[in-house]
């Protein structure tokens, strides 16, 4: 019998204080640090200063500058990226059952990113709609490809087994990385466009980003906290969550429907960053239990914190090239990946 | 409680289940059985809501199950899952408090002190109180099954169906967990529908079964009247032998292994298999016998390898004289378990045995007799006391397939047999001064190897009857005559 590493959970109170000290810490480090350092003192008039309008008096040009045109708008769509990937895939694998569920392994990041890729490569923007072409693309591609896994892990295991979603997973990545790569290869000018967004980034962006993923944002976390008890029901299967009240199909199309809007709006903004949905959720369980109405919320917080904290890593540590920040989640999350799998395994064999 | 009603229905075109109509009342313990693929689990996913029929219609306390919204149903029903899976190690409260799921309203589902109370009494009564901050996957087998039982009523249901609720569950859980059903089932008038793979524990805690074949209903009856075993050998395609419950007024079935090579072998009993010493004598097949007998040990019905008739003295007195037998028969190399044990004042040297010879069968039979203590059953409440001891035991070994009640009238015939010889030896009861019928601590076994020709009867009209008759009539007299003149000569 596997051995819960922390035996009685701590304090939730406690882990709330803890995520929100991460989120914060992150967010002032990540404004903070860069080729050009703001000082904490620095950083703190000018937030007072340019966003709650405090009548400061001195505030350093240049310091405003970076931090509001540069670094500010830079954090916060990593930790709107971060907090949407860590909260659906934190509700992925309450409703399939698997920990091994995440945007990134269920392939729903590849359609997202094929969704994107589209638009890039044809240029176009629909009418009406706008600048959000790009995530209502992204969104509807990640949602396709969710049922389509899910339709066709049914179709190759009934009873859906965790490897059998996963493989399914992968093999739709690999189909729609095809068509990616198809396109890649196609273009000739726009080709670092694609992939620089594809290796997943959010430098750059600036603030128009952020009303991109904004509204669907925060649809699709209100939708995703309002449904934590169904979550739990759910993950005891669906035929028991049904037995137990919970209307599955009604639900289960919901949260879909919700962690596809995140994930789809989280690519379009910043392409493809694996693992972050895998990583923190993970952690967040072993601290605290699997109970969704504390899961969510602080997968939400550590996951904005985390991809702070990751993109920092990624345009310092061999500053002053710039890292993909896909790298870093990559390289923390593929063993945390391996591990999952090997104690799963193990689990089941007892 | 609940009505079905023409109901058809299955997972693809081809329909599990076939029209079937049924009620169940109130506080009624309902099973379900029938051959694996009879169409039972989907029969329960239909009641549960989990799958639509095709045609026909279900009736939760009158209310067609359609018109019940998800959470109106969990309200009523709520199931007991056969295997539950633990992707995520939840506490037991917290699994529990899921129950309470379809009690709660508003977007928040706001947790109140009444789903509190209701989710600690039902800890309280399937005892999972102790280990409520448990995760569950510290927990074993039953205790998983525990908490999912506890979850389940935590619904506060008014019908609780359990698929094959005790898969996978020790003997004693079981029992602990159809205990638990049945008195809810009468003190609180909960409705229990249940999948039984195990047709013995149906017959004993149901009040009514339902016996799916094909998809169809065999029939709905009480245990007794589902649990015939001509049906029962017919629907499972199985040798299947009914035989009462040992001290419940219930039927068992039992499962009757094909035979091997060599199990039908004849066996002759007979003298080849005797071994006698100073103090016993007795009797070693080499297959095991079914035997009634009324033995120390052993006594009744049952299966027995080894006889064994013991030499006591006039003064044997032994307060608890069967584990002294067993001592006795231990420290001689007999497996007591094994061993039909019986004792005798009488001498053993003059034990009278032998083989009778008819055409399809054979008998073989072993009497050691003495009279000293000779009653005349018809007066035997004139004897205040016990007088000196003296016994007649009578063995008959018989190499045939016996019925049952063959048993009974092989006794019978034997018992006549021995007055007659005690009659026609004129042995008198002392006491009454009137002829004996026996003493006052004969025995009697009857053992069959099960083998060879099927005697029904053992009546003295029948062929066996005739040679048990005769027999027993012959030994008993050479046993009471070598006995007479022993006691002459001395």
């Amino acid at each position: 019998m596997p051995k819960r590493s922390i035996q009685t959970y701590l304090n939730k109170k406690l882990i709330y204080l803890l995520a929100v000290a991460f989120l914060t810490s992150s967010f002032l480090a990540g404004v903070s640090i860069g080729a050009v350092s703001v000082p904490i003192m620095d950083l703190l008039n000018i937030l007072a200063k340019e966003i709650l309008h405090l009548p400061i008096e001195q505030t350093n040009e240049m310091y405003t500058n970076i931090v509001m045109n540069i670094r500010l708008p830079r954090v916060i769509l990593a930790g709107l990226v971060g907090a949407s990937l860590a909260i659906s895939g934190a509700a992925f694998q309450g409703l399939l059952r698997n920990p091994l569920a995440d945007p990134y392994t269920l392939g729903v990041s590849s359609g997202a990113s094929l969704g994107a890729v589209i638009v890039l490569f044809f240029s176009f923007s629909m009418p009406i709609i706008g600048s959000f072409t790009l995530p209502v693309f992204s969104v509807s591609f990640s949602f396709a490809t969710i049922f389509a896994v899910l339709f066709f892990a049914r179709k190759i295991d009934r009873s859906m087994k965790v490897e059998s979603i996963i493989l399914t997973g992968i093999i739709f990545s690999s189909f729609l990385g095809a068509f990616i790569s198809l396109m890649i290869a196609l273009t000739g000018n726009e080709l670092r466009q694609i992939i620089g967004w594809l290796l997943g980034s959010v430098s750059m962006r600036g603030w128009s980003y952020i009303t991109i993923i904004l509204p669907f944002f925060f649809v699709g976390v209100l939708v995703l906290m309002l449904n934590a008890k169904e979550l739990n029901a759910l993950s005891f299967g669906e035929d028991r969550a049904q037995h137990l009240g919970v209307n599955v199909k009604r639900r289960k199309l919901t949260i879909l429907t919700a962690g596809a809007l995140l994930t789809g709006a989280a690519v379009a903004v910043s392409g493809t960053i694996g693992f972050v949905g895998l990583v923190v959720p993970h952690f967040i369980r072993q601290l605290c239990g699997p109970d969704h109405k504390h899961l969510l919320p602080l997968s939400l917080l550590s996951g904005g914190g985390f991809l702070i904290f990751a993109d920092l890593v990624s345009r310092t540590i061999i500053a002053p090239t710039e890292l993909p920040i896909g790298v870093i989640t990559a390289l923390i999350g593929a063993p945390v990946f391996a591990a999952i799998l090997m104690k799963n395994r193990t689990g089941r064999r007892r | 409680m609940l009505k079905v009603k023409e109901l058809t229905g299955g997972y693809a075109a081809e329909p599990v289940i076939h029209s079937l109509s049924f009620d169940v009342q109130k506080g009624e313990l309902f099973g379900i059985l029938g051959p694996n693929g009879s169409g039972k689990t989907t029969l329960l996913h239909m009641i549960s809501g989990i799958m639509r029929s095709d045609t026909g219609s279900i009736y939760i306390k009158d209310l067609p199950i359609q018109n019940y919204s998800a959470k109106q149903l969990a309200r009523t029903v709520a199931v007991l899952p056969q295997h539950s899976s633990q992707t995520f190690s939840y506490t037991v409260k917290e699994t529990v408090s899921l129950g309470r799921y379809a009690h709660q309203s508003g977007w928040l589902n706001t947790w109140t002190q009444e789903d509190e109370r209701i989710v600690q009494e039902v800890m309280e009564q399937t005892g999972v109180l102790a280990f409520q901050d448990k995760s569950m996957n510290e927990l074993s087998g039953g205790e998983i099954q525990r908490v999912m039982l506890s979850q389940a009523l935590a619904q506060q249901p008014e019908i609780l169906l359990l698929d094959e609720p005790t898969n996978h569950l020790d003997l004693s859980y079981q029992k602990d967990l159809l205990d638990m059903m049945k008195k809810w089932s009468v003190e609180k008038g909960l409705t229990v529908i249940s999948i039984f793979h195990d047709l013995n524990l149906a017959a004993l805690y149901c009040d009514n079964l339902l016996l799916l074949e094909k998809g169809k209903i065999q029939i709905i009856d009480t245990p007794n009247n589902v649990l015939q075993q001509e049906r029962i050998q017919h629907v499972y395609k199985t040798e299947i032998e009914k035989h009462p419950h040992p001290v419940l007024p219930k039927p068992q079935m039992f499962i009757v292994p094909d035979k091997q090579a060599g199990d039908d072998q004849e066996i002759k009993i007979d003298q080849q298999y005797i071994t006698q010493a100073e103090e016993y004598i007795s009797l070693h097949s080499p297959i095991p016998l079914r035997t009634m007998s009324s033995g120390v040990t052993g006594a009744g019905t049952g299966w027995y390898d080894t006889f064994v008739n013991r030499h006591v003295n006039h003064d044997y007195n032994c307060e608890d004289h069967l584990e002294e037998m067993k001592l006795f028969l231990q420290e001689r190399g007999f497996d007591s378990a094994e061993t039909v044990g019986m004792m005798t004042a009488v001498d053993l040297q003059y034990a009278v045995y032998q083989f009778y010879q008819e055409r399809d069968f054979s008998i073989f039979i072993i009497v050691t007799a003495g009279v000293g203590n000779a009653v005349d059953a018809s007066r035997a409440s004139e004897h205040t006391e016990d007088s000196s001891p003296g016994t007649i035991n009578t063995w008959i070994f018989i190499n045939a397939k016996l019925a049952e009640e063959a048993f009974i009238h092989s006794i019978v015939t034997a018992t006549e047999a021995k007055v007659k010889a005690l009659m026609q030896l004129n042995v008198m009861d002392f006491i009454t001064d009137s002829s004996a019928t026996g003493t006052s601590t004969d025995s009697v076994l009857v053992a069959a190897t099960q083998r060879g020709t099927l005697l029904q009867y053992g009546g003295t009209a029948t062929p066996l009857g005739k040679l048990i008759g005769k027999g027993v009539y012959e030994c008993t007299m050479k046993a009471l005559q070598k006995n007479q003149y022993k006691r002459e000569a001395e």
